[in-house]
């Protein structure tokens, strides 16, 4: 009975196109319960717009198998060998959290399963733990703020104050941007991680970053934290002599209106923004609206981007997974977020970053790109890999 | 780091507003406790209510509307709880209240996430207490400085009722020897009954006053929870002193760790209760009896 209830289950949810040359089975393992799971339901939206949209494109046809991550490692391991065993997929997408990342990076780095990972930005996963299997559309932590830095810079801010929660992420977010600014001439002058989803005031740090004499603050927070923190950091009066940059997430398009007039003017940066003026976005962000009822966030473009960068593959005449893993490690394509492309070395993806500012708009807060720059390969970071086989 | 009073004043008004928040939850639940002998686990969840009761009711008619509003429809909640599952769990045993009442969180974070979805909500603070008042020399948000002012002003109250009324005099009665109140002539169970209500609605008053400072997320009753049960056990099960006491402590301890030794900002309120169940098991001010 339960079983006849899953497969009845899995019927309804799988997406079957009408049938054609190579039939590919896709994995889409992605929390649909749990704290993440708004950020797996937009990730799923924006990979079923991409099929809708361009699936023409290839011969090939995609069978869809659904599996919740819940965002806990262990469960995610044991639906991602159902997938390779069970199922049977030709390739898996999907991944929020970088803890399930690693935790399912042997089994398919073992099985040889092409992985396409649609968010998780661990820098590991493509440094020291690469894998041949495992490509990137999403973005690594360093990526995103890296560039940030050497930007920030040049507006003429000397001194900053950096808070980010005390995780990995958090780390690595904070040390990129770090990095980058101090290289640039820039003065770090005080630094605090705040325990990680236990920090529900920020006003100790707020007084501290206050007193410490920066010109600025820049920080990475996401989710529930970063509503909290914009808020309170507003209701300090900060941001008139103390500008808040960060890691766009803080500001993400997804929740930003929880956080309503306390994120005007705040400065972020991050691969994709709903405003970016291309056509190609104008695209996605059109048919995403008309679909979801909201505006994409850098979520939705991740999982349009996955599904892509999977239809471009099979363009090649790839379908098994070995073929796959091969074509995915060198797709190139110009999508909503700009022309992306997939470094060799690391499996990452290599794409520009831009700089926001949100603001007020005509229907609710939107964002206001300031800069463009430019796409720079992240280093291997440790990444020993063969090259792209032809 | 070279600070000046001005930081100590800020960072002491912080650690206050952080305990009244804390006190106005861990006072229901030490109540309840004491009175009833009932760990009710559950309680955080329905500061998460609270929160989105006031989020959505604040939707319509603007943030007093569910400040006013929340805490009832949350002593509702409480009124339904009571009488499906708490009554019947009274005589049960403190374990099996335990498993009830932490089955009941997952259940109410899952209920709260099919109705109001997964992404976080928020509320604007109301405009009469928006912005920053000069006060002891620093600038301080006025929201912050109404929770100080509402933490206080229901301990006052409570105090009040519980020490100088009659039906303070038959709650303190039913906490220190049920029985001997029954026997008096005390409705002990009625007692209980409005008892738990009024903490299921001071848990949903926490909620909708903690809403515009933080965001609305489904989690947030599981992450207040530990804090609010690390207050009572160092004040004390059952105890108005300890929940004051304990609140305070949690909330400087916090504040001033995050400042002073950043590092340990985590581990210090553990060892502090630690401490306290080593040294003093019942906690610092226990309830008589």
């Amino acid at each position: 009975m339960k079983r006849a209830t899953l497969a009845a289950l899995g019927l309804a949810t799988s997406f079957v196109m009408p049938a054609a040359a190579e039939d590919i089975k896709v994995g889409l393992l992605l929390p649909f319960s749990g704290v993440y799971a708004a950020l797996g339901n937009e990730i799923e939206a924006g990979f079923n717009l991409a099929l809708e949209q361009f699936g023409d494109e290839t011969d090939a046809t995609f069978e869809i198998v659904r599996e919740d991550t819940e965002v806990k490692p262990p469960v995610a391991l044991g639906k991602a060998k159902k997938m390779i065993l069970q199922d049977d997929v030709d390739v898996i997408a999907g991944i929020v959290s970088s803890g399930v990342l690693g935790a399912v990076r042997d089994m398919v780095h073992g099985a040889g399963v092409p992985l396409i990972v649609a968010n998780a930005g661990n820098d590991e996963a493509t440094g020291a733990d690469c894998s041949p299997f495992i490509t990137r559309m999403s973005f690594s932590n360093s990526q995103i703020n890296r560039p940030m830095g050497t930007w920030m810079h040049e507006q003429g801010i000397g001194k900053v104050y950096t808070l980010a929660p005390d995780y990995a992420a958090g780390r690595q977010m904070i040390d990129a941007f770090t990095a980058s600014f101090t290289a640039a001439g820039g003065e770090v002058v005080g630094q605090e991680f705040t325990p990680f989803q236990k920090t529900q005031d920020f006003g100790p740090y707020l007084a501290q970053a206050k007193a410490s004499g920066a010109d600025a603050v820049y920080v990475f927070y996401a989710g529930g934290e970063a509503i909290s923190f914009v808020k309170q950091y507003d209701s300090f009066g900060l941001k008139a002599e103390l500008p808040l940059y960060g890691s766009g997430f803080l500001t993400s398009p997804l929740y930003v209106n929880a956080e309503g007039p306390a994120a005007e003017g705040v400065i972020t940066a991050l691969h994709y923004v709903p405003t970016i003026d291309s056509p190609a976005n104008a695209a996605f962000a059109d048919a995403f609206t008309a679909a979801n009822g909201r505006v994409p966030s850098e979520f939705a473009v991740q999982g349009y981007d996955a599904a892509r960068a999977l239809i471009e593959a099979t363009k090649t005449g790839a379908s098994d997974r070995a073929s796959l893993a091969n074509a995915l490690r060198s797709v190139k394509f110009e999508g909503p977020r700009g022309t992306l492309s997939i470094d060799p070395a690391t499996n990452n993806v290599i794409q520009p970053i831009y700089v926001y500012e949100t603001v007020a708009g005509d229907d609710g807060l939107t964002q206001k790109v300031l800069a463009q720059l430019p796409a720079e390969a992240d280093p291997v970071n440790g990444c020993e890999m063969a090259p792209v086989s032809n | 780091m070279a600070h000046d009073l001005g930081f100590w004043t800020l960072q002491a008004l912080n650690a206050l507003q952080l305990s009244m928040l804390l006190f106005l939850l861990s006072i229901g639940l030490t109540v309840i406790f004491g009175l009833m002998h009932f760990v009710n686990l559950a309680h955080g969840s329905l500061y998460a209510l609270g929160a989105y009761f006031a989020a959505s009711l604040a939707a319509v008619g603007g943030y007093w509307m569910g400040f006013f509003l929340a805490p009832v429809a949350v002593a509702g909640v409480g009124v339904l709880l009571y009488s499906g599952l708490i009554k019947r769990m009274r005589k049960s045993g403190p374990m099996a209240q335990v498993l009830v009442t932490f089955g009941l969180i997952f259940a109410m974070l899952d209920l709260t996430r099919i109705f109001w979805g997964d992404l976080a909500l928020a509320i604007e603070v109301p405009a009469l207490l928006d912005g920053r008042l000069a006060f002891l020399g620093v600038e301080y948000p006025t929201y912050r400085l109404f929770i100080i002012a509402l933490g206080l002003a229901i301990f006052t109250a409570l105090a009040f009722v519980l020490g100088r009324t009659q039906i303070g005099a038959m709650i303190r009665a039913g906490v220190d020897n049920d029985a001997m109140a029954a026997c008096l002539g005390i409705n002990v169970e009625r007692l209980f009954f409005i008892v738990f209500c009024f903490g299921c609605a001071l848990a949903g008053l926490a909620g909708a006053v903690a809403a515009p400072l933080l965001s609305v997320t489904s989690d947030m009753g599981l992450q207040i929870l530990i804090p609010t049960l690390i207050v009572i056990v160092i004040g004390g099960l059952g105890s108005l002193k300890g929940a004051v006491a304990g609140s305070l402590i949690y909330g400087f301890v916090q504040t001033f760790g995050a400042v002073l030794a950043p590092q340990l900002a985590s581990v210090l309120i553990y060892a502090l209760l630690a401490a306290v169940l080593v040294i003093k098991p019942v906690g610092l001010f226990p309830a008589k009896g």
